[in-house]
């Protein structure tokens, strides 16, 4: 089920759009806002209120790099893998993440706290390399800062 | 003499955005004033058609006559959409009009809106521009709240709606038909075309697709009319540009600059030149879907007609630049790579062909090419030509690699016969 507040932040979006299938996208993205990811039972709730199968999400939420269809961590590292970033060396940086977090790209730590996901260019391409944690964009990176930034997300 | 800059000229130098009092005090909604007083739909598309303004996107077409395929008779609802995308890798020119003079973007849709009898607008942006999501959101707010945008705008009779998209993230969103797609809450597969949008788009109705640079040039163009725009300009193409440069040169960013402005004067006055102990080797001079450009092509002017006489496109307009300590292959294997992972799947030589050639290239970087490798990249980029896909994504990755074994072949061909890459 919908939570209350899920399902009216979800209605506050139909005014916007001539039907309700349009919706979706927005849809997923406030049930991912509040439950972390996208589990099959999502889709269902989703799907009741805008009368589309959770086969048809899965469609569509599988086509999108920020919809999770699997578990991340309280924070989601997106570090930016583009061209740019890849002169400046996001490769390394790319490494010392892994290393530190002894994950690789793609997985999430053991303590639940990051997710490490490679993402394509993040527009920022004269401040390379460039990573997001979750809705804030870190510039110019290197190890130290890194190290830096990452003490701030508990 | 100091360069105007209608774009970003008013921007506040403290990094925030321009408010709506700011940016009518610098002019702003005098544009949109001026259209709902005295001119006809067909004459405001006739003003930016004369300015020519050319589509900031990549594909440069002309915005004005664009806007004159949205026929008098056309059905309503009509719909206009402001491509804010930027998925191009190397690109990063949209984040800085949104974030920083988002009424700017709302003034041009309005005028774009009331040229094209537009009765419903979204404004697409990516989904990664948080910063930029919430001000243009809030500036949309405080268009309603003075009777910019809504029901009647300015007593005028015209009314246009006008709402945020915040996107998922896929590169393919960015194609046009693609976008159209995703805001109907579908995979953003590419459409067949035709039907083109201005006959059947967003929901099946009229749709006019316009790049957020684009957009923003409109407001001056209707202010200071068709002359002074094209004034700007030290081409034939109109206005001025906002370009950019990154990689390994002294001072990377962004600056607006006459349309044409040669790609030397960018790197050397602009960009501050190459970093200490690196060489330039060659650019790509409108993100990750143009051809290389290299030293003999410095005095090119940097404009639609010049560019493509050059052998390559402005694209996007925002360069990336290869060094000498950088592997041409790396640049490549990290192109193709990117391409490979954004396909969506739809035509044969783009989701087949890609993939392929992503391993050719990451085969290479570790010392595992084979002779004839070469022969099949070539083939592949041929494969991909426009014509033989439903958009433009395979075309615009064949374009790099295509340029790359013209003018660093050898660099390929030392990957193969030193069975490594010279650059680890």
């Amino acid at each position: 089920m919908l939570t209350a507040e899920e399902r009216a932040e979800i209605e506050a979006e139909f005014p916007r759009y001539p039907n309700r299938k349009a919706v979706c996208i927005d849809a997923m993205k406030i049930v991912q806002k509040h439950r972390g990811w996208l589990a099959d039972d999502a889709l269902r709730d989703i799907g009741e209120l805008l009368e589309m199968s959770a086969a048809d999400l899965d469609g569509v939420a599988t086509f999108y790099n920020l919809l999770f269809r699997r578990p991340v961590g309280r924070h989601v590292i997106y570090l930016c893998d583009s061209v740019s970033c890849w002169i400046m060396g996001s490769d390394r940086q790319c490494k010392h993440l892994s290393e530190r977090l002894k994950i690789e790209p793609g997985e999430t730590t053991a303590d639940g706290r990051f997710t490490l996901l490679p993402v394509v260019c993040l527009g920022a391409c004269d401040r390379a390399p460039v990573m997001m944690i979750d809705d804030d964009t870190h510039f110019d990176l290197n190890p130290e800062k890194i190290d830096g930034i990452l003490e701030r997300y508990g | 003499m100091p360069y105007e800059k209608p774009l970003t000229g008013n921007m506040r130098p403290d990094g925030e955005a321009l408010d709506r009092q700011a940016y009518e005090r610098a002019g702003g909604y005098e544009g949109l004033r001026k259209v709902l007083k005295g001119m006809t739909p067909a004459a405001v598309a006739g003003e930016v058609k004369n300015s020519n303004l050319r589509g900031r996107g990549g594909a440069g077409f002309s915005t004005g006559l664009k806007w004159s395929f949205i026929s008098e008779r056309a059905p309503h609802p009509r719909y206009l959409v402001a491509n804010g995308d930027e998925m191009e890798p190397g690109t990063f020119k949209d984040r800085l009009l949104v974030e920083r003079d988002p009424h700017q973007l709302i003034e041009g849709m309005a005028i774009a809106g009331y040229a094209t009898g537009t009765d419903v607008a979204y404004i697409f942006l990516r989904g990664e521009y948080k910063v930029g999501g919430q001000r243009v959101a809030r500036a949309i707010a405080e268009a309603y709240e003075a009777g910019y945008l809504g029901r009647n705008i300015l007593n005028s009779g015209y009314s246009l709606e006008l709402y945020l998209h915040m996107s998922a993230g896929r590169y393919m969103c960015g194609e046009e038909t693609g976008m159209l797609n995703a805001l109907e809450g579908k995979r953003a597969n590419p459409r067949a075309k035709p039907p083109f949008p201005p006959a059947s788009g967003l929901f099946g109705k009229p749709t006019t697709i316009n790049n957020v640079e684009t957009l923003c040039n409109v407001p001056h163009i209707i202010r200071n009319g068709a002359a002074w725009y094209r004034g700007l300009s030290k081409s034939q193409d109109g206005g001025t540009k906002l370009y950019g440069a990154s990689g390994k040169v002294n001072r990377p960013g962004l600056w607006e600059l006459p349309m044409g402005t040669t790609i030397r004067e960018i790197l050397d006055e602009h960009a501050g030149g190459m970093r200490e102990g690196h060489r330039f080797r060659g650019l790509l001079p409108g993100g990750a879907s143009t051809d290389f450009l290299t030293e003999q092509h410095l005095d090119v002017a940097m404009d639609f007609n010049e560019v493509q006489k050059a052998g390559s496109r402005m694209g996007t307009g925002t360069m990336i630049i290869l060094d000498d300590k950088t592997c041409p292959v790396g640049m490549l294997a990290n192109l193709e790579h990117f391409f490979a992972q954004e396909s969506c799947g739809w035509c044969t030589p783009c989701w087949s062909g890609l993939a392929w050639v992503e391993r050719i290239l990451g085969a290479m970087e570790e010392g595992r090419g084979q002779p004839g490798d070469l022969d099949k990249l070539a083939f592949q980029t041929r494969f991909w030509a426009p014509g033989h896909t439903f958009c433009a994504l395979a075309p615009g990755a064949a374009e790099p690699l295509q340029s790359a074994l013209k003018y660093f072949r050898t660099d390929f061909e030392r990957h193969i016969t030193e069975k490594r890459c010279p650059w680890k």
